[in-house]
């Protein structure tokens, strides 16, 4: 158990960017060093844990905690997938308060150049989703229009959640309408 | 309503709908944490910067980073140590309980269903929407709280530049040692703050 908590501990204090840098780590460490679980179980775990909403690293923790060690083993992968950005985010969180930003020269100079960067560093991730979402021109209008309402703040309308739950429905719907039709002809 | 179960309240939602990755999820915590004002535009836009420069996974990063600071900026009264480490503990828990639960209790459900074709039927209805809800937190983040706080002309061209620059290091590879290698976010953060601090100390 102690092992389990320290190897993810290890994962969560090393890998920056989460989601994807973190799989691959978590893959040798769990199936290529450790030997806890085979590769073909890990790809497994990955799968389900994809399907799932939620932060992906800790999911895969969850999992591949829950398959070694029950229940226990998964609270152990995931405090230990947690912890370390926990913990280094809460020193930061402590020492640039809202204030120390706006009032320290030195301080509030960083961060009005950096705030222009980390708008550039989400259009990136836009533009590397739309690639890989192979968007048609039949469905290239449904990021724009989700893009423009959210955006707008016009209450309800604007909710992101209103918009994965649309998605989902559509994408489920297009998939079980016409089997449900063809079920239908088939009973007749 | 006390803040600490409002709080509890927007990232169990959070960590329900928070599909897509990280990215996605910023704009679900925006909208979440912004728009009721327990938090600024610009210490949002802040927090994004720390949490990419820090390791774990941004979802975890700012809810612990915003946790802290909600509380104080809502009431006064709150301000200190114990409060803020309250609400960070609070929020990292709720947005990761929900899907710990599903982890735990829906991966035979999960595997079922993904051999009949629904779930890539859902996500394939998701994976657009994830695209817009990443397009929605870059456009949402481009306010003048961000790029023009003083409301001076130069600085704003010069945010504009900033933020052209950074999408350029980010997204066109440079030849290095013969080997395409694209610029590191943690770096093009580190040279903006740098220009910064050239710029406006």
């Amino acid at each position: 158990m102690w092992t389990l908590f320290i190897t993810f501990f290890k994962i969560g204090a090393f890998t920056f960017g989460g989601g994807w840098a973190m799989i691959s780590i978590i893959e040798r460490e769990i199936v290529d060093r450790h030997h806890w679980i085979e590769r073909e179980d890990f790809l497994d775990l990955l799968a389900v844990s994809q399907s799932l909403p939620g932060i992906l690293a800790v999911n895969i923790a969850t999992a591949v905690g829950d398959k070694i060690g029950g229940t226990r083993g998964s609270i152990v992968a995931s405090l230990g997938t947690i912890l370390p950005s926990f913990l280094i985010i809460l020193v930061f969180a402590i020492f640039l308060t809202p204030d120390v930003i706006k009032n320290n020269r030195v301080i509030s100079a960083i961060f009005m150049g950096i705030r222009p960067a980390v708008v550039a560093l989400i259009i990136a991730p836009v533009l590397t989703s739309a690639k890989a979402a192979r968007l048609r021109l039949s469905t290239v209008w449904i990021p724009c229009v989700v893009a423009l309402m959210i955006s707008l703040d016009l209450g309800v309308v604007s909710s992101p959640i209103l918009y994965i739950v649309l998605g989902a429905i559509f994408g489920f719907a297009i998939w079980w309408w016409p089997r449900h039709m063809n079920g239908k002809r088939h009973r007749q | 309503m006390s803040i600490y179960l409002k709080l509890i309240w927007a990232y169990l939602k959070i960590g329900i709908f928070g599909f897509g990755g990280g990215y996605a999820m910023l704009s679900l915590v925006e909208k979440a944490v912004v728009d009721p004002g327990w938090i600024s535009e610009q210490m949002f836009t802040d927090i994004v910067a720390i949490s990419q420069m820090t390791p774990g996974p941004i979802g975890i990063n700012s809810a612990t980073y915003i946790g802290y600071v909600a509380p104080a900026t809502v009431n006064p009264a709150l301000q200190g140590f114990g409060w803020g480490i309250l609400g960070s503990v609070l929020c990292t828990l709720a947005v990761t309980v929900p899907s710990f639960i599903l982890v735990l209790n829906a991966a035979h459900f999960i595997r079922r269903h993904s051999e009949s074709g629904a779930i890539k039927a859902i996500f394939s209805g998701l994976r657009p929407v994830v695209v817009g809800l990443i397009a929605s937190a870059a456009i949402m983040l481009m306010n003048a709280a961000n790029f023009n706080p003083n409301g001076i002309t130069w600085q704003l061209l010069a945010s504009i530049a900033i933020c052209a620059g950074a999408f350029c290091l980010a997204w066109f590879p440079v030849k290095w040692k013969n080997r395409k290698i694209k610029a590191h976010p943690i770096f093009i953060i580190i040279l903006a703050g740098i220009i910064g601090l050239c710029l406006y100390y």
